[in-house]
């Protein structure tokens, strides 16, 4: 295994269902989380489905995955990104989105939000700082 | 520099893999190192050695074998994402009582640990697909 800490991103730009990036991508990050690596997720386009509350697959056969998304904290995984233009274009807004939290264990373990809205111009910004780019 | 490449369509459907092929034989002629070939969604498919294209076409999977082979190259197919779409080799085919086995040469099976790995150790992780 290499040293040193380095930069990862998920980019998330489809919708849940239709196809199997977003299943397959949370895939990666999870297993990626044990590499103690730093690690954030962005939710653009579609993506920001990913994160819709209520989340009803039962007429279309395939599981729900979004459970999953509340594990993220537990691996460290605490920056999502969402990008809010993405979300204007859908018509959601933060209310919308699952109420993802982790333990700052820097802050005596106080429960912070784990999803931060963000324009394009600063997600741009933050993309622009990670060694290692993931698309879903 | 290190490469890392992430194949993540399969071959026919998807210019990807194609793509992917050329990147990594050229990244080789010009001395570059290559760390790891990973293969994640339909990607798994280029792995299987049962694919028959008609012959006048060019064999992807044997493609990825024979520069595996020239180069040493590591061919790593996701094994979450191979049991999904039918990809095992021996020892996958055996632990999930199936009757049959299809890798291709030089490919192996392995976990998506391989695939962040290939982030950490290459210079560049180049990642082929939609």
């Amino acid at each position: 295994m290499a040293n040193g800490n380095k930069k990862f991103m998920y980019v998330n730009r489809r919708a849940p269902y239709g196809t199997i990036y977003a299943l397959e991508g949370l895939e990666v990050v999870l297993i990626g989380a044990a590499f103690d690596q730093d690690v954030s997720m962005a939710f653009v386009d579609d993506g920001v489905y990913q994160l819709k509350k209520g989340q009803d697959t039962g007429a279309t056969g395939m599981k729900n995955f979004s459970p999953a998304y509340r594990a993220l904290g537990d691996y460290d995984v605490t920056k999502l990104y969402v990008e809010k233009e993405s979300l204007d274009q859908r018509g959601l807004t933060a209310d919308d989105l699952l109420d993802l939290t982790y333990e700052d264990e820097d802050d005596d373990y106080a429960e912070k939000p784990s999803v931060r809205i963000v324009s394009g111009e600063e997600l741009a910004g933050i993309l622009d700082e990670q060694d290692v780019i993931f698309n879903f | 520099m290190k490469f890392g490449i992430l194949v993540n369509e399969g071959p026919y459907t998807h210019q990807a893999s194609d793509t992917a092929f050329k990147f990594t034989e050229a990244a080789l002629q010009k001395g570059h190192e290559i760390v790891r070939v990973f293969f994640y969604h339909d990607g798994v498919n280029n792995g299987t050695r049962l694919t028959t294209p008609p012959q006048d076409d060019r064999n992807i999977v044997n493609r990825w074998s024979e520069l595996g082979a020239a180069h040493d190259l590591d061919l790593v197919v996701c094994v979450a994402a191979a049991q999904r779409r039918g990809i095992a080799d021996a020892d996958e085919a055996k632990r999930n009582g199936k009757d049959a086995d299809n890798i291709a040469p030089g490919f192996r099976i392995s976990g998506l640990g391989q695939l962040v790995e290939a982030g950490i150790l290459a210079d560049r992780l180049m990642i082929f697909g939609d």
